[in-house]
């Protein structure tokens, strides 16, 4: 001891410290014990905590705008919704760019739904619109070809626009001179290249790639000087032409495809939505709505979430009361029984545990409704008047009731585990005392079978707020949950976001409640037995 | 040298016949996705066996997940493994699917088989068209069956019996989503059937639809499942209730239950094949066979025999027979049939997939006050 203290460190047998040589003892032992769990633990992580990490992600998650609309995106920047005027000509042109090629690789129709979420009719506006915006700029493309038809060729835009180092690539003279008709015919380029494995020099180019050299002619007359030669004088000739031409705004085109597309509105919502992650779907699963002018709260008749997650949770609390009144006194019994007779009675706890989720919510109904058996019991015996018979089902009640039922076995197993772990000599003693059968059951036996309720409440209660089937077939409208909701946005309407905003939220709130729980009661107090 | 002679021999056929496979270039297998029970087993004795019948070796696979058929395509399409050839989906789902981009857009004209007489495709279709991803094979109805020893002396005869509960008092059933249920609020608080979805634009236009839907909110019992009224019909705890017109006729012809139909402002839907999107080509080969095949005249008319849903192609429907084991005329069951088809109610696509989003929400947050 006084050695260690005076002078260095303690070192072991041969010459390396001590605390060295048993780490490097306990680090090959723990990575022994991580190649064990190593195949559980890649197989969870792959097959479990990914995919769930990856459908929360979702929530937050909003990439489609601004990679479907690159150009308009840009172009919004400087528009102001406030003023509440439709964007200016540059935002309509940007637009026909970017839905043209978007309708070439069929993506507008999925931007339309998704924003379809925000604004009601923008997936129509999106559908029609894709529709013809192959045409929009067609009589720029008549009124080049008739001043030449070269402007036909798919040779002379090849000519114009591809570097005569690499036939692939935009030739810097054609960016520089004509900067949106280079981009544009990029695309076009790159499109028809991925959707039907054509080329540039067997395709006359989309309409609006001429709409895009006449905007590029009328602001830079003298583009001509970039090229030589043949190009040079095409270019020329076009831009000495183009201020003659007959021309009509995009603006009018897109009105005349959908008259939405007037609206403030619906350029809000674009503009709303364009950064790469959003709060929108957060927002709209507690009831709000992230608008244009910010975050605002839905109308009255929209707000559904907010009643159902509190509902799920009244709900859930109510089933996992339910489950210890009743499962309490059950799993007493078992545990105290002779074991002939508590095995007997387990099978009956088990049996219905065995039977599939569906007989036994179907069975609920047939017991439960009007015309069922519980009905017909009670206005045979005269209790209930046949005209007047009790609604037990297709509410709350028959959910609470057909929930119970279902998670029973979940409450009995872990207190059957654990008051069969509790010595019957203490009771005994506390009756000796001088207890009496009430003192000695809640001041003795009670509090021994406070793990098996914390385990039992725990199951009971992270199982009943996911449900969503029995709900579905029992709850009617006021016994249904939030599962319900992100079930329906999962597999009806696709709004993924919103259902795995909803899930996220769900999962924070078991999370919490978690934790609180490990507060007051504290989680080394739950036992499974 | 014998045995070289065999081997050769044998080795030249399997060649050839890996040739003759190659040159056709079709998958030996597909699997087809509908919604099981009696309308899966119509697709089956209507198409597939005979199909099966006439290519020896090949194998049909049936998945009965028509109802989750939305999600689960993206989430394979994601995954960027489709394990699907030809899915069963309703004209709606369609829809959605094409603009996901999740089916293939087809030209019906090149890929599906003319009538007899020679009308292209496109024609025989007609309107059914709705989307350039869908193939229609039926149209179907949901309509209103009610008990025919519940409902007092004078039957009901058109739609406004669900509303009139001094009438017909007692339960009614109606789906769980605003579909439907918002048309026929409106056609019976006065609203003309021309108007009913520019009224339903309106805000002030939903309210007057829930209002009215407010007056029997506490005798209506919500539907989810196509099943829940048949059901809730036989054990009478219900005096009427919407549910598809094939269920209907099950209920009715099938197990002689005391019930009858109210045909009146029956609402047209549609349901017939999507292919998914990005199949590779010998699977897309054999699905494209498969399609011509089991989507024209004969075939279409041939599945009536099984269910009372009428073919989609105008050129079936003289060709509609009996029912295969019942032996009774199916042409009065379709809802197509004139006599059913008096009042009828079109249901407009693209109106709801604009609306479907915003109007579910309020619906169901009606439901749930």
């Amino acid at each position: 001891m006084s050695d260690a203290s005076q002078a260095g460190p303690v070192l072991a047998a041969d010459g390396t410290p001590l605390k060295k040589s048993l780490q490097r003892a306990l680090r090959a032992q723990k990575l022994r014990a991580l190649a064990l769990i190593a195949p559980l633990l890649i197989f969870i992580l792959v097959t479990f905590v990914g995919p769930i990490a990856d459908m929360l992600f979702r929530s937050v998650e909003n990439a489609i705008v601004s990679e479907t609309l690159p150009r308009t995106v840009v172009a919004l920047e400087d528009w102001d919704h406030e003023a509440g005027e439709a964007p200016s000509e540059d935002v309509y042109r940007m637009m026909t760019y970017d839905m043209v090629t978007a309708a070439e690789l069929k993506t507008h129709t999925r931007l339309g739904s998704r924003l379809n979420y925000e604004t009601t009719g923008i997936s129509s506006m999106f559908r029609k619109t894709g529709r013809r915006v192959d045409d929009f700029g067609e009589e720029y493309t008549d009124q080049f070809v008739a001043l030449n038809p070269a402007w036909e060729e798919p040779a002379t835009w090849v000519a114009l626009m591809a570097a005569s180092t690499d036939p692939f690539a935009i030739s810097p003279a054609a960016e520089q001179a004509l900067p949106e008709t280079a981009s544009i015919y990029a695309d076009f380029a790159k499109t028809i290249a991925d959707t039907k494995g054509d080329s540039v020099t067997e395709e006359e180019p989309w309409h609006p790639v001429y709409l895009a050299l006449y905007t590029d002619l009328i602001a830079n007359p003298d583009a001509a000087s970039a090229f030589s030669g043949e190009s040079a004088a095409l270019i020329s000739a076009a831009a000495a032409a183009v201020p003659t031409f007959e021309v009509t705004t995009t603006k009018d085109l897109f009105v005349k495809a959908d008259k939405g597309w007037t609206d403030p509105e619906v350029w809000g919502t674009i503009k709303a939505f364009t950064p790469e992650y959003t709060s929108g779907y957060f927002l709209a699963s507690v009831d709000l709505k992230k608008s244009p002018d910010g975050i605002e709260s839905l109308p009255e008749d929209r707000q559904i979430y907010m009643l159902l997650f509190k509902r799920t949770l009244f709900m859930s609390l109510m089933i996992m009361g339910s489950c210890v009144i009743l499962g309490y006194p059950i799993a007493f019994l078992l545990a105290n029984l002779p074991m002939r007779t508590s095995n007997l009675l387990m099978i009956l706890v088990l049996l219905p545990f065995w039977t599939s989720l569906l007989v036994r919510t179907s069975a609920w109904k047939i017991l439960l409704q009007q015309q069922g058996v519980i009905n017909d019991i009670l206005v045979w015996i005269g209790l209930v008047d046949d005209a007047d018979r009790l609604v037990m089902i297709n509410n709350q009640f028959g959910t609470i009731v057909a929930m119970t039922h279902i998670l029973l076995p979940f409450m009995i197993l872990p207190l059957y585990s654990v008051m069969k772990t509790i010595p019957p000599y203490y009771v005994r003693a506390a009756k000796s005392l001088g207890a009496t059968n009430w003192v000695a059951f809640w001041r003795v036996y009670f509090p021994q079978s406070v793990p098996g309720i914390g385990a039992g409440c725990i199951l009971v209660f992270i199982l009943a707020i996911g449900y969503y089937i029995t709900p579905e077939l029992v709850g009617g409208t006021t016994g249904t949950f939030i599962s319900n909701r992100i079930a329906y946005h999962i597999s009806s309407s696709l709004n993924w976001g919103l259902a795995a905003a909803l899930g996220t939220i769900l999962l924070a709130v078991v999370l919490i409640l978690y934790w609180v729980y490990d507060k007051i009661v504290g989680i080394d107090n739950v036992s499974l037995g | 040298m014998k045995l070289k002679t065999i081997m050769l021999s044998t080795g030249a056929i399997a060649a050839a016949a890996s040739a003759y496979a190659a040159g056709h270039g079709m998958a030996d297998s597909m699997t087809l996705v509908s919604w099981g029970g009696a309308y899966q087993a119509s697709q089956t004795n209507a198409y597939s066996d005979p199909y099966k019948a006439e290519h020896d070796g090949l194998e049909v696979v049936w998945d009965e997940s028509s109802n989750e058929a939305v999600a689960k395509l993206r989430a394979m399409n994601e995954a960027g493994n489709i394990t699907w050839d030809l899915v069963d989906v309703v004209a709606s789902d369609a829809i959605r699917l094409c603009d996901e981009g999740l089916a293939l857009e087809i030209d019906h004209d090149e890929v599906l088989a003319a009538a007899p007489d020679g009308t292209p495709a496109s024609e025989d279709f007609g309107d059914l068209l709705v989307s350039d991803c869908f193939i229609p094979q039926i149209v179907y109805s949901t309509t209103v069956g009610y008990r025919t020893d519940l409902v007092g002396d004078t039957a009901p005869t058109d739609i406004c019996a669900i509303f009139d509960l001094e009438a017909y008092p007692g339960k009614r059933s109606l789906e769980k989503r605003p579909i439907n249920n918002m048309e026929w609020a409106l056609l019976c608080d006065g609203v003309a059937k021309a108007d009913v979805y520019d009224v339903l634009s309106t805000e002030a236009g939903q309210d007057q639809a829930l209002a009215k839907l407010d007056t029997i909110k506490d005798s209506v019992v919500w539907w989810s499942a196509g099943a829940d009224t048949p059901q809730l019909l036989a054990d009478g705890e219900v005096v009427m209730g919407s549910t598809y017109n094939g269920r209907l006729f099950s209920l009715i012809e099938e197990q002689d239950q005391p019930v009858a139909m109210l045909w009146d402002a029956q609402v047209f839907d549609l349901d017939g094949w999507i292919v998914p999107a990005g199949l590779p080509e010998d699977r897309l080969a054999r699905v494209m066979d498969f399609l011509y095949f089991a989507t024209d005249t004969q075939r279409l008319a041939d599945q009536a025999k099984y269910i009372s849903y009428g073919p989609a192609r105008a050129s079936s429907a003289p060709l509609v027979g009996q029912h295969a084991t019942l032996g009774i005329d199916m042409a009065p069951h379709m809802p197509t049939d004139p006599a059913n088809a008096t009042n009828t109610f079109l249901y407009n696509y693209e109106w709801w997939a604009d609306y479907r989003d915003d109007l579910d929400a309020k619906f169901q947050a009606w439901l749930a006050k």
